[in-house]
């Protein structure tokens, strides 16, 4: 009994990654050249990527309603494609600089890649779950890939340790789940009584293990550890794609699960308040661009929380709840694009074995390096939401998504923490414009591929932050998340 | 019914001491030992619901493989008794009276909720059969993609441990 072709192709972005990733590690004691290893995987990337246009128009259940194909799911897989494809463009040139082994590592990004695709489209929870630690696997060992580097044996080991607990809280959450429902199917679930305190310890259990995965406070203290030890080019895949795949089932959980709904508005409340407070206030006092940059990610978390929080709020309204989940996947993707270009200049600028990661070794760099300071300052005023950049339109949506839900008093914190942000953002730019170079510290130059990362990151960050209407037209059609 | 019922108190009874213990003994090759004590008394238990499956795999694999590789490890760390600090016994304090009410809630949730008439009944899924037909028909999809998971694991494992290669 094999499975018909249309659930082959429902799944065939997670075969392609998976089949590339496979065929990278068959081929590597023959192929010697590092160029052909990163185009390799670039294919890989590149056809995933494309294959996940086919559930974009032919929306639907495979194996079984194990996995839903819509639109929603086509988005992450888009999301999550591109961020393998720039993550991979942008480390091929850090891997030979660091001497480090091509070919593991992009098998490993691929596998991690498919682990996210699976995760955005799961409908069951054993199937997430399998999805989840694809990727969180795949990541741990992507952590410690240098591995002369003590701080990226630290930072392996921590996210190693503090990931299997929080799986292992996830694990748990599905037996109760199970216990209380009888089903780990998400469509099933909705028959259940939503009082059940067995469901909800279940739930709760589910939050925090996916909360660690996507760094809310208090699940974040890993973080700024976990970012600054993994070599660059891999925090960028971090901070981009496990935090969106999660996110996708936190959502789909959160949105398909009646039950999930009004006892968890104030869980989401507390989450998001916390989490912008504790990355935005830990940000300001660090002195490592890569530190800052993890506590930032923090902070967005927080933002992003603050729409769970109106998607949860939304009581059955329909218009409501797109409207929220638009600005989730809006803000996901703005967010994805920053930050992945943000990380690659970091990278580069670092040097041999990322030795300049100060805030002090940026000083000058207006006058050094133009362009990349001109780019890392686009990535940092989207960060903070200044207009025309993707990032303003990204937190406006969610502003208006929290008004609309009456949630006045998250919406004030999360202006009060846009502000606590837009200190630390604007004192990089200030440091890299407005003081000296210190003695001794070289231009670098750009590899080619590092240019075009960049070039992709800051035109997607300008375009989207021009012309909204045909990303929010895709995802907020009405039932772009229950598939009707 | 009342053997069953005989057999099963005793099992649930020996997993809880060993449990106990596992957590109580100094020395962590007792704690192991312990450990196997329970998974043995979990097997027996999975014969009891009729899964015959579940129970030869939770001996062959828990008891077997993995208490071999627990074992293992703790010789070739050649782990002494484990130290008190006071750190460890502010845990017991605290952990304690936790772990009680842990189970006090969920004793309470579970006589609140009746009888039990959703999840696992005794020979229908939990079978060979059934799970054979679970695994290979409705979870296809998932069961193939551990295969991916375990490739993950191994592959990550090489990268770890391999050897430098001078460059």
């Amino acid at each position: 009994m094999s499975p018909p072709v249309e659930d082959i192709l429902r799944v065939m972005p997670e075969l392609i990654f998976c089949g590339f990733g496979v065929l990278l590690m068959l081929l590597q004691p023959f192929l010697r050249e590092r160029n052909g290893m990163a185009f390799l995987a670039l294919c890989g990337a590149g056809l995933g990527t494309l294959a996940s246009i086919f559930p974009l128009v032919n929306a639907g259940s495979a194996f079984g309603e194990l996995i839903r194909a819509d639109g929603f799911s086509g988005f992450f897989h888009l999301l999550v494609g591109l961020v393998a494809f720039l993550v991979i463009l942008a480390s091929a040139p850090y891997l030979e600089r660091e001497r480090l082994a091509p070919a593991e590592f992009y098998a490993l990004v691929l596998f991690a890649t498919a682990g996210m695709g699976v995760l955005a489209s799961a409908q069951e929870l054993l199937t997430a779950f399998i999805g989840l630690e694809m990727s969180s696997i795949s990541s741990y060992v992507l952590a410690g890939y240098r591995r002369e580097s003590l701080k990226a044996g630290e930072s392996a080991m921590k996210y190693f340790l503090l990931g299997s607990f929080a799986t292992a809280f996830f694990l748990y959450g599905i037996a109760l789940v199970y216990g209380a429902t009888g089903t780990t199917r998400l469509s099933q679930m909705s028959a259940a009584d939503p009082g059940g305190i067995l469901l909800r310890l279940g739930l709760a259990l589910i939050l925090i293990g996916l909360g660690f995965k996507v760094a809310a406070a208090p699940f974040q203290v890993w973080t700024p550890d976990v970012y600054e030890g993994a070599p660059t080019p891999v925090t960028a895949l971090f901070s981009a794609g496990p935090k969106a795949a999660a996110f996708a089932l936190l959502l789909r959980i959160f949105s398909t699960v009646p039950a999930a709904n009004e006892f968890w508005f104030w869980a989401f409340w507390i989450l998001a308040a916390l989490t912008m407070f504790v990355g935005n206030l830990g940000a300001l006092v660090q002195t490592n661009v890569k530190r800052m940059l993890a506590y930032s990610s923090i902070a967005h978390a927080g933002y992003i929380l603050v729409a769970f929080c109106a998607v949860a709020f939304t009581r059955g309204d329909d218009e409501r709840l797109t409207a929220g989940v638009a600005a989730v996947l809006y803000y996901l993707l703005a967010y994805a694009l920053v930050k992945l270009g943000a990380f690659t200049v970091v990278s580069h600028l670092g040097g041999a074995g990322e030795k300049r990661l100060d805030l002090n070794d940026y000083a000058g760099l207006g006058q050094r390096q133009p362009v990349a300071a001109a780019a890392l300052s686009l990535y940092l005023l989207s960060l903070l939401g200044l207009p025309v950049t993707a990032g303003f339109l990204g937190k406006f949506y969610i502003f208006k998504a929290a008004i609309h839900s009456n949630l006045i008093w998250l919406a004030v914190l999360m202006a009060i923490n846009s502000v606590i942000g837009a200190y630390y953002y604007l004192r990089l730019i200030v440091i890299m414009y407005m003081r000296d170079s210190q003695p001794g510290v070289d231009r670098i130059p750009f590899p080619a591929s590092v240019n075009l990362v960049l070039m992709i990151t800051a035109f997607g960050t300008i375009y989207f932050g021009l012309f909204p209407n045909f990303l929010i037209g895709f995802t907020s059609h009405p039932g772009f998340i229950l598939g009707r | 019914m009342t053997a069953q019922l005989i057999i099963f108190f005793v099992l649930a009874g020996l997993a809880v001491i060993g449990a106990v213990s596992l957590i109580f003994q100094r020395h962590p090759i007792h704690s192991a030992l312990s450990l196997i004590v329970v998974m043995v008394a979990l097997a027996g238990l999975y014969l009891l619901l009729g899964a015959e499956f579940v129970a030869a795999v939770q001996i062959i694999v828990y008891g077997g493989a993995i208490m071999v590789l627990f074992v293992l490890v703790i010789m070739l760390l050649n782990a002494g008794v484990e130290e008190r600090t006071n750190f460890s016994k502010l845990a017991a304090t605290a952990g304690i009276p936790l772990a009680v009410a842990l189970t006090a809630f969920l004793a309470a949730t579970i006589a609140k909720s009746g009888p039990v008439t959703t999840g696992v009944r005794p020979g229908s899924v939990a079978s060979t059969q059934g799970l054979a037909t679970m695994l290979f028909r409705e979870f296809v999809y998932p069961f193939e993609l551990t295969s991916f998971l375990i490739l993950v694991a191994i592959l990550g494992a090489l990268v770890l441990a391999q050897r430098e290669k001078g460059s």
